[in-house]
C-alpha cells in the first residue's frame, strides 16, 4: 500500500552518505537500498515522514519534516493552533 | 529462586551525566527496581547487584486478553500502564540480552509474552502509556528518556555487556549515536513485531527484511476499526436528534409521525454511510481504487448510499431534494471518516494528510452548506411556501 505520489518531504544528499546503513535499517517502509557504500533511495512514495533515519543519520545526509499522518491530529492543530500531536486520549479516534 | 552471580569489578559506569545517575537512586526505588509490590504477572523476585528486581510471567492471564480487547475498543488503553523500570524474564544474568518496551501495558504484555522460554531483561521506559512507535513520534520514547532510564535501574552494574534492543519503531524518536555517547550503551533495532524476536535472537541479532518492515493486514486493519466506529457512533444521537426534529417541524409544531415515517430513512442512510467510512473502507483498504483516503471514502459513500437508497425505497423515490441532499451529503461523511483512519494507517505521512485536508474541507463544508439548503427547500415545499 502506497499513501499519495510525491508530497513527502524526504531529501537526501548523496555527497554526504557515508554507507553505514542505518536508514536502510531503521525504515519500517524500505525506502533505501544500499548500493556499495552509498544508501539511496529506492521508493520515496513509500515514505511516511516518521523521521527515524533523518534522526539517526549522523552525517545529516538526510532530512525530513517529520510529523504524524493523522486527520484529526492535523484538523485539531488547524482549529486550535499549535504542532499537530497524536491526540492519543478517548476524545480522538483511532491514532495510537 | 536464582541469586545473580555478577562480578562487580567488570561494571564501570560509563561517561556518567547529571541527567543518568542521579546521586541516590534507592531513594526513588526504595526496595526495588520496578513495580513497588507483587502483581499478578509477577512471579517472585531477582536479586541483582543494583537491587531487587521482579520476574513476570510469559504467560497472559484471562484478564489481561480481556484487557487486550478492552485497549482495542475503548478509552480503557488510557490509563493501561506498568511501571517503569527493570523487569526479569526466566533467570537472567550479566550476559542476557536487554529488551526495552514503553509503559503502555498492552506493549508490554506483547514483549513478555514474546519472551517465553527466554532468560532476558526488560527494560519499561516512562512513555506516559503511550505504545511505541507513537511514543517514539511524540519523542517521549526518546534518547533522553531512555539514557535516564538505563541510569536509574543501574543497567551498568547489572548486565556485563553495553548493548540494549530496541523495537525497530523506536527509531523515530532515538538517535542510537547520542545514546553511545552519552552513556556507552550501543543500540540494537530489533524486529518491529515482538513475535519474530525468538527468530531474531537465534540469527545472530540479524532482521530479515520482512522483520523490519511494518505491516498493515487485513487483520491489523479490522482490530483498529472499532476505534473509527465507536466516536463516530457517539456522535450519532445528535444527528439522528437533528433529522427528526427537521422532518416532524410542521408549521402548527413537531409531528412525531412525520418524524419517524420522514426521519427514518435518513437515519439508515446515515448509519450506512458511517460504515462504509469507518469499517468498509478501512478494511477493504487495498482493494479501494485511489490512493486519496477521502477519495476512497467518498467512492464506496457513494455506493452504500446508492444500495441503501434502493433497499429503502424499492419503488418510489425520495423527494427530488431530499434525494440530493442524501447525495450530496452522506458519501462526503464516508469520505471524512475515511480520512480519519489515516491516523492507524502504517504508511501515511504528515505531508500527504495535509494535502487532503486542504483539499478536502472546504468541499465538506460546502457540501454540508448546500445539503441544508436542499433540506430546508424540501420543508419549504411541503409547507406549501414555494
Amino acid at each position: 500500500m502506497k499513501y499519495l505520489r510525491k508530497v513527502t518531504t524526504l531529501r537526501f544528499d548523496e555527497t554526504r552518505c557515508t554507507g553505514c546503513g542505518r536508514c536502510f535499517e531503521v525504515c519500517p517502509r524500505n525506502v533505501f537500498g544500499m548500493r556499495g557504500r552509498k544508501a539511496f533511495i529506492v521508493d520515496k512514495d513509500l515514505c511516511l515522514e516518521c523521521g527515524a533515519c533523518s534522526l539517526n543519520c549522523t552525517p545529516a545526509a538526510l532530512s525530513v519534516e517529520s510529523g504524524v499522518g493523522c486527520a484529526s491530529a492535523l484538523i485539531t492543530s488547524m482549529l486550535r493552533g499549535g504542532e499537530p500531536v497524536c491526540g492519543c486520549d478517548s476524545s480522538t479516534g483511532g491514532c495510537c | 529462586m536464582n541469586k545473580l552471580q555478577i562480578d562487580l569489578t567488570t561494571t564501570k559506569p560509563c561517561c556518567p551525566t547529571p541527567l543518568a545517575w542521579p546521586a541516590k537512586p534507592h531513594v526513588l526505588f526504595p526496595r526495588l527496581l520496578s513495580v513497588s509490590k507483587a502483581q499478578s504477572w509477577t512471579c517472585g523476585k531477582i536479586t541483582t547487584a543494583a537491587g531487587d528486581v521482579f520476574r513476570v510471567s510469559t504467560k497472559l492471564s484471562r484478564a489481561e486478553r480481556f484487557n487486550m480487547i478492552k485497549c482495542r475498543i475503548s478509552g480503557f488503553r488510557m490509563s493501561y500502564v506498568v511501571q517503569p523500570g527493570l523487569y526479569a524474564v526466566g533467570n537472567p544474568d550479566a550476559a542476557s540480552d536487554v529488551f526495552a518496551s514503553a509503559n503502555y501495558k498492552l506493549s508490554f504484555d506483547i514483549l513478555r509474552r514474546a519472551l517465553a522460554g527466554m532468560n532476558a531483561w526488560i527494560l519499561v521506559l516512562d512513555t506516559k502509556g503511550i505504545n511505541v512507535w507513537c511514543a517514539a513520534g511524540k519523542g517521549s520514547f526518546g534518547t533522553d528518556e531512555l539514557v535516564h532510564r538505563i541510569g536509574l535501574v543501574q543497567l551498568h552494574r547489572i548486565v556485563s555487556h553495553r548493548k540494549i534492543i530496541l523495537p525497530q519503531l523506536a527509531a523515530p524518536g532515538i538517535n542510537a549515536a547520542e545514546v553511545l555517547k552519552r552513556n556507552g550503551f550501543s543500540i540494537r533495532f530489533g524486529p518491529v513485531r515482538a513475535e519474530d524476536i525468538p527468530a531474531y535472537v537465534q540469527s545472530g541479532y540479524a532482521a530479515t527484511r520482512a522483520m523490519r518492515t511494518v505491516r498493515f493486514s487485513i487483520a491489523d486493519r479490522l482490530v483498529l476499526t472499532p476505534m473509527e466506529i465507536i466516536p463516530a457512533a457517539k456522535q450519532f444521537p445528535v444527528f439522528a436528534l437533528m433529522v427528526l426534529l427537521v422532518f416532524g417541524a410542521q408549521p402548527t409544531g413537531i409531528i412525531f409521525s412525520d418524524a419517524w415515517s420522514g426521519g427514518w430513512p435518513i437515519l439508515a442512510l446515515g448509519l450506512a454511510a458511517l460504515l462504509a467510512g469507518a469499517f468498509i473502507t478501512p478494511l477493504f483498504l487495498p482493494i479501494m481504487p485511489f490512493r486519496s483516503f477521502a477519495i476512497k471514502g467518498w467512492v464506496v459513500g457513494l455506493f452504500i448510499t446508492f444500495a441503501a437508497m434502493k433497499t429503502i425505497h424499492p419503488y418510489s423515490e425520495q423527494h427530488i431534494l431530499v434525494a440530493a441532499a442524501s447525495y450530496l451529503a452522506f458519501p462526503l461523511v464516508s469520505s471524512y471518516l475515511a480520512l480519519q483512519f489515516t491516523g492507524a494507517t502504517t504508511f501515511t505521512g504528515m505531508s500527504g494528510v495535509k494535502k487532503e485536508l486542504t483539499l478536502a474541507i472546504p468541499l465538506y463544508i460546502a457540501g454540508c452548506v448546500i445539503s441544508a439548503c436542499f433540506i430546508f427547500a424540501y420543508k419549504l415545499v411541503q409547507w406549501g411556501v414555494i
